[in-house]
């Protein structure tokens, strides 16, 4: 495993763990190019489906990531983030996928180091888990095997 | 088939240091739907921007991606160059390798091909967005006023002076407020009522400002720019236009024994009462409550007397509708009521008064002309106890908070005690004394040195009557604990400023948001002191966290900026990032199945109803609309629409799925 190069796909949105990512840069602390970063305006808008559309394109690792619980740009947002997290967690669990690759956090826009320590660690996670070659086989045999609500 | 242009920028050596833009540019050249790609030292440079400009008009491009910095720092110029270059600023993306690429990663292959994957992400994403046009709302150039205190006038002076129309809602007969009520302010000591009644007087004369007093707001409908209010004016059984203010009625008004809400219950009004001297309007209303006809059927005295025959006893309330395009809430504050102090025997002992009746008492209009006499027997106290943080900081009574204008106008009533009573020994019990603010601890300092009140420090536990004397029992913690007891004859308590009854309320009618001890919540506690979560509602005053006059002043006029800030165009304009609910040319083919689990997620009320209705008028069916004035675009409606029926512009599901493929399928 040690040539493995996990792909990891990072959800963040824009007020606070974008602009923390930002940060990260400007300081230029260095962290894995594992990770790529898809913009959101917010993590109440980060439903569940995409976390399995990542899986099913083949992402070994996922990273969510926002403001703080009280910071939301939006006032309320994150505590909605939270709350599914906290409800398809165990749902995710039940199906089998594996919800150890899936990396729930708060960035701040100020907190530029905490983005690289999240991202070093994630990526140092997915590697000791390898790739993630069950998502397929469990989607096919039980959930997502006519999933069609994307491919417009 | 898209026509795409790529723009790789080296940003000096900041990407082409670790990222072979060069090779960026080509590879994605290479991309489906791409028709240009290039790379420049500076994208954001005149000459990159011109380079830009000339590439959409030579290869008539239909999507821009930018791969430079983060598009927290330019994505408004590339957007701007682009709707120069007559290409809709909605179609160009930029692709973030400088801040999360090239100064995050070393130089190597995989930084390049790190680069090429965010390039290749946004070229899939701009094939999917869509020409939109920025959202314009109309403005209605009024703004509504709530609350007639210090905070709501310098609010209502500032926008009327700017030029444009306020109309002001006073619960109460009068406007002023707590600052009418107060004697002498710190820490200039200069009188009250003499730097306000003049600004109250503007008020009612102000040629932009229309005065609704005794009254209140019921509902408050649409968004910033144009709210439609609806306003009940109580009945003041009174016509105010024939009414001349002479005060006979009050005079001769046989039912004399009312408490005085103005004097904090130290005085008595009659049932038709103006609230006090210099009230504005100056003009009595009748409290039915307590008014002999309304009660026993018979009476009108005042009738009778009216030399213009202006009592109306059969008026009744009046609901009037009003349109404004800004709210400034300025509604204030209240303090503790006294049954939260068992312990101090508030309510209990007549002596035991908290700071708004002391100010009363010091008041040169007061009930007793500005002498210091305790309420039970007229007498003048020659031991006084002040308390401070009755209430505050005591997670004990729920309120964790510092009231922070006690400090100040305890030192003060210490102060004007000693100025009155000469021979007398104010005691000040607290826990800090916090005087942050201009001249403030000099103005402590003043009360304990030179008129020398006795300052210690510690609480109160508890305060009891014996021999007609108040013993109030305390520690003083600086000199190690030790037990202290005063044989005082009044007790003034300054006790913790909390929100007004009702706020909760009120909050709930405005649609703001409010916190924990429900005061009205700004929408970020440093650099939107002044602004709602809610698009054109502003807060002024006590209503949002206690305050003094200064303060509140100063955040009146910060909120009267904002306002005039707001009506200095005749429409707003938007960005169109936001949700929107799909529907069919037959609505009622929508997959909105009408749940409007969208509307309780809302924080911005932006989920209105829409009802789809046959031609004989039958409603089908009832659909979530979006309201675009007021939809900030969170998309928190997106994630929880059961049936994907609400997408949001810019990140719609096709959009975010496509950035998901393209990232990971290389």
């Amino acid at each position: 495993m040690q040539d493995f190069e996990p792909k990891i796909v990072a959800f963040v949105c824009n007020w606070c763990t974008y602009a923390g990512a930002d940060l990260t840069g400007t300081s230029r602390i260095k962290y894995s190019a594992n990770v790529k970063i898809i913009r959101f305006p917010c993590t109440g808008r980060i439903d569940f489906m995409i976390l399995m559309k990542a899986f099913e394109n083949g992402a070994d690792g996922i990273i969510v990531s926002g403001c703080h619980p009280n910071d939301c740009h939006y006032s309320t947002g994150n505590f909605h983030a939270r709350r599914r997290w906290i409800v398809f967690r165990n749902l995710l669990n039940f199906t089998g996928i594996d919800t150890d690759r899936i990396q729930f956090s708060w960035v701040s826009a100020a907190e530029g180091f905490k983005w690289a320590d999240v991202v070093n660690n994630c990526t140092k996670k997915i590697k000791e888990l390898g790739p993630y070659e069950n998502y397929n086989k469990i989607a096919v045999s039980t959930l997502f095997n006519e999933e069609g609500t994307s491919n417009e | 088939m898209s026509r795409i242009g790529v723009f790789v920028c080296h940003c000096g050596e900041n990407i082409s240091a670790t990222v072979n833009c060069e090779k960026v540019a080509k590879i994605t050249g290479e991309l489906k739907g791409v028709e240009f790609s290039t790379d420049y030292k500076y994208m954001c440079s005149d000459p990159g921007q011109t380079l830009l400009k000339e590439a959409i008009k030579e290869h008539k491009l239909d999507g821009v991606v930018v791969a430079a910095c983060s598009p927290r720092m330019h994505e408004p110029t590339f957007r701007k160059a682009c709707a120069e270059a007559g290409l809709n600023p909605f179609l160009c993306e930029m692709s973030n390798i400088r801040e999360h690429c090239s100064w995050v990663h070393p130089k190597d292959d995989l930084t390049t091909e790190k680069a090429e994957d965010l390039v290749r992400v946004m070229v899939e994403k701009v094939k999917k967005n869509k020409a939109l046009k920025s959202i314009k709302v109309p403005v209605t150039k009024t703004a509504l006023v709530i609350g007639g205190g210090i905070a709501g006038i310098q609010a209502a002076l500032d926008i009327a002076n700017c030029g444009h129309k306020v109309i002001m809602v006073e619960k109460l007969p009068s406007i002023g407020g707590h600052m009418s009520q107060l004697s002498e302010t710190f820490p200039t000591l200069d009188c009250s009522q003499c730097i306000l009644t003049p600004r109250m007087v503007e008020i009612a004369q102000h040629p932009n400002i229309t005065l609704h007093t005794y009254s209140e707001v019921e509902s408050v409908d649409g968004f910033i720019g144009n709210f439609k209010i609806k306003i009940r004016k109580k009945s003041k059984s009174l016509d105010e236009h024939l009414c001349t203010g002479c005060g006979l009625c009050t005079t001769k008004c046989p039912q004399k024994k009312i408490p005085n809400e103005f004097e904090r219950g130290l005085g008595f009004r009659p049932a038709i009462y103006v609230p006090f001297p210099q009230a504005v309007p100056n003009k009595p209303v009748i409290d039915r409550e307590n008014c002999t006809y309304y009660i026993k059927g018979k009476c009108k005295v005042c009738e009778i007397v009216c030399p213009t025959k202006a009592i109306r006893f059969d008026q009744e309330d009046e609901v009037i509708e009003v349109e404004a395009g800004a709210i400034v809430m300025a509604t204030g504050f209240d303090v503790l009521k006294s049954d939260y102090f068992p312990e101090y025997g508030f309510g209990k002992y007549k002596d035991v008064i908290d700071g708004l009746q002391f100010e009363r008492l010091a008041s040169a209009s007061g009930p007793t002309q500005g002498e210091i006499r305790r309420p039970s027997d007229g007498q003048v106290p020659k031991k006084i106890v002040f308390v401070a943080c009755a209430g505050s900081r005591d997670p004990a009574k729920g309120i964790e908070y510092c009231s922070k204008i006690c400090c100040m106008y305890t030192a003060k009533h210490a102060m004007l005690y000693k100025h009155k009573v000469h021979d007398g020994t104010p005691y000040v019990f607290y826990m800090d004394i916090r005087a942050g603010g201009k001249m403030y601890e000099e103005f402590v300092r003043r009360t304990i040195v030179e008129d020398g009140t006795h300052y210690v420090r510690g609480r109160v536990s508890t305060i009891y009557e014996k021999n007609g004397k108040l013993i109030v029992k305390g520690a003083d913690t600086l000199m190690g604990g030790i037990p202290i007891e005063i044989e005082a004859d009044m007790v003034v308590l300054a006790t913790a400023g909390v929100a007004n009854k009702g706020a909760e309320e009120l909050a709930q009618t405005v649609h703001i948001s409010y916190d924990s001890y429900k005061f009205f919540a700004e929408a970020h506690p440093k650099l939107k002191p002044v602004e709602t979560n809610t698009a054109g509602i502003f807060l002024a005053g006590a209503c949002q966290a206690p305050k003094d006059i200064p303060e509140s002043v100063a955040a009146a006029s910060g909120a009267a900026v904002k306002v005039a800030a707001l009506f200095s165009n005749d429409e707003l304009t938007r960005d169109p990032l936001v949700a929107v609910v799909n529907r069919q040319a037959a609505p009622v083919y929508s997959a909105c199945v009408g749940c409007f689990l969208c509307q309780s997620v809302c924080p911005y009320q932006a989920i209105e109803r829409e009802e789809i209705k046959s031609r004989s008028g039958e409603i089908i069916k009832t659909l979530a609309r979006v309201n675009e004035g007021l939809c900030q675009g969170c998309g928190t409606c997106v994630a929880l629409c059961r049936t994907k029926a609400i997408d949001i512009h810019g990140y719609s599901n096709q959009q975010v799925y496509t950035e998901i493929m393209a990232l990971l399928n290389d």
